[in-house]
């Protein structure tokens, strides 16, 4: 009797429980091959019963459908989670997390996504890991629901900072909280607590919110909100003032980078050389090669390429300048019409050579992880790579000053540029100090190319368009003087920058010109002159 | 003088040999087909592709025997991205070379700059690049996109897709962006955006620092409406421009840009991670679908020798240009530029986006426009297309100048510009 009656116990568990797992698996499952036959336009409904089922598998499957990881075999309709391995697709069963073998690309499907998917996804995504036990999680979900506000996950949002102990987490919650409120039914007193919130936040994400709400809001609620827009409105004007500087440092230091090794060819020797720019150029393919056989042979080393792409390209282009200087420049000393033409040529045949190894296509380079990407710091947003930039641009120069004034080198290069004869007559060998300088002012423009693959094309055409502003630079900051160069080369960046907001890049850029040319009018030398005899030798 | 006169005679041997190898080459009877794209300067990196194109397009004509059963002969020329030396290289390539038609230019400009030499010596061109319109000539094949098959369409998706209001219409400063700019925000008016809601910005070519221009965009899209940029940004100043939009954070999914001049070509020199979503308008993806393209694609990647090379859309332009080209001396049993142009209207070839493209009275062609997103690969996935092909629109309806022109070359009309209001031929443009 006993047993009997265990027997219908255990078939009555294995009857419903069993089941009702399973079967909660199989919806999942029918879910989720559901999305590799809708329509683009119907996606969002199928993201939102996903959504609803708040079973955790569901973020995974979101996470690869918003990476575009999710394909649908063409055989029988399955959808899976994949990654790439070779030719060919490795898929896992989304519902078990089990993988499920090796497919070629062929026999899948992408599930396609545009960019209306994947706000829905990041939707979806960041109510339901609002919860998620890690930080970096919620976080990134407090992003996302503060970024694409839905009134229905008010609740969630409350819900999560209840129990949200993290502070950099409580305060993007809260904003949130503030941003849902808006467009959500609640009373015009929380509202104006929310517009208040929005306020102290600041930024442009708040001006965004806040005049998207002015439209639709309530009439006692809109003098609120329109005083909280002017506020935030002041705040960013001021902001956007110190943006401007910063964008012309960061400008400045581009041009500096691009000048500073013609401040030696040109500036210091007084070449016309117009293979300065395929200097630049040929820096910015050394980083190429070096990156690609990174890629290929030392994966790892990737954050490192431009560390070991710096030194190889200074190698390498002072080679090209000392070949330069010995095979043809040194025969056209004192004849700078000759050099011009000479140096044009050259660049010419740099620029057609490259084109000819390379192709005329741009090369990609990447950027090293810690150059990518931005952070805010108050209202200003700062990019890495500008920011790295600027500093290499004032390391280089501080290791050129160094050079120039404090090594036997230097001493012997200034000695030879004020006084040849003299210089001669102590025994300095003239011929292979020039030879010397030159290669220096190439190298140096190479290792500023290595800098601006990381902001530029690469491509042959790379250096055409820095010549004109180095010798701008040059020019402006008084021929023969490095600070010159240096002041001149921030001045002109930030000179540019602010003209830019109210002239336009285009007339922006003639108006500095136009500028220049009734400044060298008035002092042909440039910001700072070179006094004494040797100038007039 | 007998030394003179031993000269002289060497001399008219040298040119008697000369002509008579002329002559055998003659004799071996080939037809000559110019190629006119820029191998080095600014646009090689563009126009490179096209010459090699081309050259596998006649490759593989001649491997079927060729035409009119005669071999065809590439004649390439290089005018070196420099605008008057196109209409000289033009010229050279009819009057010397005696081409039966010429493949090539890509900037609106090297165009203009052509055309007269095509109409005064009375060849044919085949333009392979999408442009602003505006034009319609007796000698010229538009085979790339008219505004209407590239940026109104594009503009539509943004609208009904994307529920974009606020426009930034972003562009290189030349002929091309400012025409289409033009006509983009003459469209957006007529569909009810307010003026203020349209900024308009044009940056020199070659342009780098993009950094204040970002920031304004990103402003701009701060004003509580949906927000996307339009942009006819050309060339190498693209990089720059999608490298800025990564670092500054502006993601697809908030702002999407939709761009007329980047194509798998110019992605092949960035890292499209960050740039994923990110739109373009064209007639043809390499990623679109079926065998006709996988087989132009198989064909490209034996021709160059490389697996990494991609196809893009002026390339699909001439595959169609030289196929409606050979179709039309057929059809004419001729050569003779004359018989070619008549022949040409009304003729259809197969396009790669699976379709047909035919060639209509105002030598514009068909097509149907295909909106692509970025993809981590570089390639672009087809969002959307339009249901049927659309025929090429050369005056703009939504320019005042030209609404009211349209160009018929079948005879009796045989007009580039003729003015429906007034019924004369001749209106404004050429």
């Amino acid at each position: 009797m006993y047993r009997i009656l265990q027997t219908v116990l255990v078939a009555l568990f294995l009857f419903t429980a069993v089941p009702s797992g399973l079967r909660a698996e199989e919806a999942l499952r029918d879910l989720v091959n559901a999305l590799g036959e809708a329509k683009l336009s119907d996606m969002d409904e199928h993201i939102a019963a996903l959504a609803k089922t708040g079973d955790p598998k569901v973020v995974a499957i979101l996470e690869a459908l918003g990476e575009g990881n999710l394909y649908a075999r063409k055989a029988d309709g399955q959808v899976f989670l994949t990654k790439e391995s070779g030719s060919s697709l490795s898929l896992t069963d989304p519902v078990s997390g089990e993988a499920a073998g090796e497919a070629p690309k062929a026999a899948l499907s992408k599930v396609k996504v545009n960019n209306g998917v994947r706000r829905a996804v990041r939707t979806a995504l960041g109510s339901l890991t609002l919860l998620s036990p890690d930080r970096n999680a919620r976080l990134k979900a407090a992003q996302s629901v503060l970024q694409s506000p839905n009134a229905e996950a008010l609740g969630a949002i409350e819900n999560a900072l209840a129990g949200e102990k993290d502070g950099e987490v409580r305060t993007l919650l809260e904003q949130a909280r503030a941003t849902t409120l808006l467009i959500s039914e609640r009373p015009v007193e929380e509202k104006r607590e929310a517009v208040r919130t929005l306020k102290e936040r600041g930024g442009r994400g708040a001006l965004s919110i806040l005049s998207s709400a002015l439209g639709s809001a309530d009439e006692t609620l809109k003098p609120d909100i329109e005083a909280a827009l002017a506020s935030i409105e002041q705040d960013q004007a001021l902001w956007a003032a110190a943006q401007n500087v910063w964008y012309g440092l960061s400008l400045g230091s581009v041009l500096l980078l691009a000048a500073i090794g013609l401040a030696i060819t040109f500036g210091v020797m007084g070449i016309i050389n117009m293979a300065h720019g395929e200097m630049v150029m040929l820096g910015a393919y050394t980083t190429f090669l070096v990156q690609e056989v990174l890629r290929s042979s030392f994966p790892g080393l990737f954050d490192w390429s431009l560390a070991i792409a710096l030194p190889l390209a200074f190698l390498v282009t002072g080679a090209v300048g000392l070949a330069m200087e010995r095979g043809v420049i040194r025969f056209l000393y004192g004849r700078p019409l000759e050099t011009l033409l000479a140096t044009w040529g050259i660049s010419l045949i740099l620029q057609q050579s490259v084109r000819t190894i390379f192709g005329p296509t741009n090369r990609e380079v990447g950027n090293p992880s810690w150059m990518s990407g931005a952070f805010e710091l108050g209202g200003l947003t700062i990019t890495w790579n500008r920011l790295w930039i600027i500093l290499f641009a004032l390391a280089v120069f501080a290791a050129l000053m160094f050079l120039l004034r404090k090594t036997p080198m230097g001493l012997q290069m200034r000695a030879v540029t004020q006084n040849r004869r003299m210089a001669s007559s102590m025994g300095i060998r003239t011929p292979w100090v020039d030879a010397l300088t030159f290669a220096l002012g190439s190298g140096i423009a190479g290792m500023a190319g290595v800098a601006l693959s990381q902001i530029d094309n690469v491509s042959p055409n790379l250096g055409q368009g820095y010549i004109i502003d180095s010798f701008m630079v040059v020019v402006f900051g008084g021929v023969g003087n490095l600070w010159g160069t240096l002041v001149g080369a921030f001045s002109l960046g930030i000179l540019n920058k602010f003209l830019e907001p109210y002239a336009g890049a285009v007339l922006g850029k003639i108006l500095v010109l136009v500028l220049i040319i009734l400044f060298i009018q008035k002092r042909p030398r440039g910001l700072f002159a070179l006094k004494g005899r040797a100038v007039e030798a | 003088m007998t030394i003179r006169a031993r000269v002289t005679g060497a001399f008219l041997a040298a040119v008697l040999s000369t002509t008579a190898f002329n002559g055998a080459f003659a004799a071996e009877d080939t037809i000559k087909v110019g190629i006119l794209h820029s191998l080095s300067g600014t646009m090689a990196i563009s126009e490179t592709t096209l010459k090699d194109a081309m050259l596998m397009l006649i490759d593989e004509q001649n491997k079927k025997g060729g035409l009119l059963g005669k071999k065809l002969e590439a004649v390439v020329v290089d005018p070196a991205s420099d605008w008057p030396l196109f209409a000289e290289k033009a010229r050279e390539l009819i009057s010397v070379d005696k081409v039966s038609a010429v493949f090539g230019c890509w900037t609106s400009v090297s165009r203009k700059s052509v055309l007269p030499v095509f109409e005064e010596l009375n060849s044919i061109l085949f333009y392979p690049v999408q442009y602003e319109g505006e034009e319609s000539q007796r000698n010229v094949f538009y085979t790339g996109a008219a505004p209407n098959q590239q940026a109104i369409p594009a503009v539509d998706y943004l609208m009904e897709n994307e529920e974009v209001e606020r426009w930034v219409l972003a562009g290189t400063d030349y002929v091309y962006p400012r025409t289409t700019n033009k006509i983009l925000e003459a469209y957006l008016i007529s569909k009810g955006v307010k003026p203020e809601d349209i900024m308009i910005n044009y940056t020199p070519f070659g342009h780098s620092d993009w950094q204040t221009i970002v920031s304004d965009i990103k402003k701009f899209g701060s004003a509580g409406k949906k927000t996307a940029v339009v942009s006819t940004i050309n060339g190498d100043a693209n990089v720059p421009f999608y490298k800025e939009l990564g670092n500054q954070g502006i993601k697809a999914e908030d702002i999407p840009v939709v761009a007329f001049s980047v194509g798998e070509e110019e992605l092949a020199g960035l890292d499209t991670g960050p740039l994923v979503g990110h739109l373009a308008a064209w007639n043809y993806f390499q990623s679109v679908d079926n065998p006709a393209n996988a087989e132009f694609i198989k064909t490209w990647k034996a021709y160059t020798k490389s697996d990494k090379r991609v196809t893009n859309d002026p390339m699909e332009a001439h595959y169609i240009g030289f196929n409606m080209w050979l179709k039309a001396v057929e059809k004419a049993g001729t050569t003779d530029t004359d018989a070619v142009l008549d022949a040409m209207i009304g003729i259809s070839v197969p396009n790669l986006s699976g379709g047909y493209s035919t060639m209509m009275p105002n030598h514009h062609i068909t097509k149907p426009v295909l909106i692509g997103e970025i993809q981590s690969d570089g390639q672009f996935e087809t969002v959307w297309e339009t249901p049927g092909l659309v025929v090429g629109d050369e005056w703009s309806d939504y320019l005042p100048d030209s609404k009211d022109l349209i160009s018929d070359w079948r005879a009796p009309m045989s007009c580039g510009n003729f003015n429906v209001a007034t019924g004369k031929c001749g209106g404004k443009g050429s």
